[in-house]
């Protein structure tokens, strides 16, 4: 498996192998077949970030650029969904999911039990997420928890390009609204990618690295962030393992609560807004759960509770950094009981 | 200096770069034998002991445990009483980890893909090409990279030649028509003619053996020897928990305990074995292939075919067991064919060659050279 990819590209693949095999599979958004006053398919932009570029070409019957105007597209995707299609949605930026939000949370995540499991609504809305794009408070935000809270939603968040082929394209296959969020400084991540066509199901958490004295919980680029304290942290001799969730719903609490019953230690990384984040859930299901296993206090790395700074060293402050991670880890250990 | 004898950082399998030292099971100052087990050592694909490739005194240990090295890195260093702790000091100093050439490197240049009978295979072709060839064949939900400790070690030898069978590994999830075993052996030998191989040395694992057995029968043109690893077809009993538990494990929670059923010695079961496996497994069409190839060949804990026991004495075969197999019993292989050697090695599982590959490839090279 020698062949590698970037995570743009793993979504991109996912995209085109899944219209390439199902033909209810249809994308959607804005500027995501052209755009920018381009002539023709070769100069399309392929969405803000390039992500669909060439896509138009293979699938032209399946690629469809949409106005600006995100309560209009959306909900046509939920409809479209409800009455047989797969779309995929690409919403840009998942801080404005504001605008459509009754389409979501009270439409798509509600008809399945509205409609007495008569109506499934299979849609995907991609979103990217995250800081660090020097792209200020309106574009950076990590909403992941807000659609976690909604029963209904599916809610996934990968760290690299394997879990993002995989994921991307269950996502498509399931029957349910998934909210795909992709992290815009992890898109040139790259790792091996098979080229075939596959899926990672829903609910399973990746051990990142094992080890024995602290559990990292975490997602999406603050998975990498907790990779590099560890490798700082083996130095001093302690061996953490890192937990990716993948998927923040559904939630694998066996293998978090696994995990933290070997090694006694938590510290919970989240790039989202400290109050009721992943988190915090993870800490509170630890607490009530696995009480009896914690040697020491749980620790959790966030983010401050404010916008995103549009100050490109306020917002590299903002982000939750690997020494700070570390620091975390050895409060537990200090903390012990 | 001369007496000096350096240990290095073994290269398993093609795609190894570094391995993580888990800790030396020797001391310094112990007299060390070829074969003998010297450090625990971890890829990102197994953990399993590096074995002394020299004999000699352990007078220094250079890695320690937890150090991550490149491959040919300096683990340690073996010489006489009579050389000097300087002269180890300046050996140490002076050691260079040679840097893997772009050939050595690549994977990608390692791996080749040919199309069989309407099925793209991958395989791997290494060492010379004079002499006949060993052919390496694998078993039921397996890949070339079962091989990973005996492809090496035999190139050295003979030029080798392992293939992902068709619906394993990284060649296309299909199966040739007809599924059993019959349709399997001439599926190889049509892979053989597409490379030009006219004879091989057979060496297969499990139902790869009774794929090698298979070819005995139908194209014995094709086999200079035959060596059956852990075989299938030897017998009628197959451990039913292990086909239909691998056919069916969804999660790394399902696979894991099924894997250990493969090994005598559960911990080589690395996280990365469960999730590379995994990888395979969540491939599109893989899961229903595997129980369609489960069902035609190990329906029910009963081996529908067992060519092993047709098979005459004219072949001359070796037949290599773990005493402690849970997959296929061991006492199959008092059915091996007439004249045949029989080798079973204690303490060890149905992966033989995985988890006593020295002793695997020394039983390999003694039977193709005889």
């Amino acid at each position: 498996m020698a062949r590698k990819i970037s995570m743009k590209q793993a979504v991109n693949e996912a995209l085109d192998q899944a219209m390439a095999a199902d033909p209810t599979v249809i994308c959607m958004g804005e500027d995501i077949v052209g755009g920018a006053g381009g002539n023709g398919e070769m100069d399309a932009w392929g969405g803000v970030l390039g992500v669909t570029k060439g896509l138009y070409a293979k699938h032209p019957k399946q690629m469809m650029d949409t106005p600006l105007s995100e309560s209009a597209y959306i909900g046509a995707a939920i409809g479209a969904a409800a009455c047989g299609m797969r779309p995929v949605a690409e919403l840009m930026f998942i801080d404005f999911m504001g605008v459509c939000f009754d389409q979501i949370f009270n439409q798509a995540a509600k008809f399945k039990y509205m409609f007495g499991g008569k109506a499934e609504t299979p849609v995907v809305i991609r979103c990217m997420v995250g800081a660090g794009f020097r792209a200020a408070a309106q574009h950076s935000q990590m909403l992941t928890p807000l659609f976690a809270h909604i029963p209904g939603l599916k809610v996934v968040c990968p760290s690299n390009a394997y879990d993002t082929k995989g994921l991307l394209i269950q996502s498509i296959r399931d029957n349910d609204p998934v909210i795909f969020c992709e992290h815009k400084n992890l898109y040139a991540h790259e790792c091996e990618v098979p080229e075939a066509s596959y899926t990672i199901p829903f609910g399973e958490a990746n051990i990142v690295r094992e080890g024995k004295h602290c559990t990292i919980v975490t997602y999406g680029l603050m998975v990498h962030r907790s990779l590099d304290a560890a490798a700082v942290l083996a130095k001093e001799g302690v061996e953490v393992e890192i937990v990716d969730l993948r998927t923040l719903s559904p939630l694998d609490m066996d293998t978090v609560l696994e995990s933290v019953t070997k090694t006694g230690r938590l510290v919970c990384v989240d790039e989202a807004s400290p109050r009721c984040n992943i988190a915090t859930d993870i800490s509170a299901q630890v607490c009530m759960h696995a009480f009896g296993a914690l040697k020491a206090q749980i620790e959790m790395v966030t983010p401050p509770h404010t916008p995103v700074p549009f100050s490109p060293v306020l917002e590299d402050m903002y982000i939750p950094s690997a020494a700070q991670i570390a620091t975390a880890v050895r409060k537990t250990i200090k903390g012990s009981k | 200096m001369s007496t000096i004898t350096p240990i290095v950082m073994p290269k398993w399998g093609l795609s190894m770069k570094e391995g993580t030292v888990i800790e030396w099971l020797v001391e310094e100052g112990c007299i060390i034998t070829t074969g003998m087990p010297i450090i625990d050592m971890e890829t990102d694909k197994l953990a399993n002991a590096v074995e002394a490739p020299d004999p000699g005194i352990l007078r220094r240990k250079v890695a320690s445990a937890g150090d991550l090295l490149p491959v040919k890195a300096l683990l340690g260093v073996m010489a006489d009483q009579d050389v000097s702790d300087a002269e180890i000091d300046a050996y140490i100093a002076a050691y260079v980890t040679p840097v893997a050439t772009d050939e050595e490197d690549s994977s990608a240049q390692a791996f080749q893909y040919i199309e069989v009978d309407g099925i793209r295979v991958r395989y791997v072709q290494k060492g010379g090409s004079t002499g006949t060839p060993v052919l390496l064949i694998h078993g039921y939900g397996g890949d070339l990279d079962n091989w990973l400790f005996n492809i090496d070690a035999l190139s050295e030898k003979a030029p080798v030649i392992a293939l992902d069978l068709p619906g394993h590994g990284q060649s296309a999830v299909k199966l040739p028509a007809g599924v059993n075993l019959v349709a399997q052996a001439g599926f190889v030998v049509h892979f053989l003619d597409a490379i030009n191989v006219t004879r091989a040395h057979m060496v297969g694992h499990s139902m790869g053996a009774a794929i090698a057995s298979q070819i005995a029968l139908d194209a014995p043109q094709y086999v200079a020897s035959l060596t059956l690893i852990g075989s299938a077809g030897l017998g009628a009993e197959i451990n039913s928990a292990y086909i239909d538990g691998f056919a069916n494990a969804q999660s790394r929670r399902e696979l894991k305990p099924v894997l250990e059923i493969l090994f005598s010695d559960p911990a080589l079961v690395s996280r990365q074995l469960v999730d590379d496996v995994l990888r395979y497994k969540r491939l599109d069409g893989v899961g229903s292939l595997l129980v369609e190839l489960g069902q035609a060949l190990f329906c029910d804990g009963k081996q529908n075919e067992q060519p092993g026991l047709k098979l005459g004495s004219s072949c001359p075969a070796l037949v290599i067991w773990g005493r402690d197999d849970r997959v296929i019993p061991v006492n199959h292989a008092s059915n091996a064919p007439k004249g045949a050697t029989v080798e079973i090695l204690e303490g060890v599982g149905h992966m033989v060659q995985l988890e006593r590959a020295s002793e695997v490839n020394r039983l390999i090279i003694q039977h193709i050279s005889a």
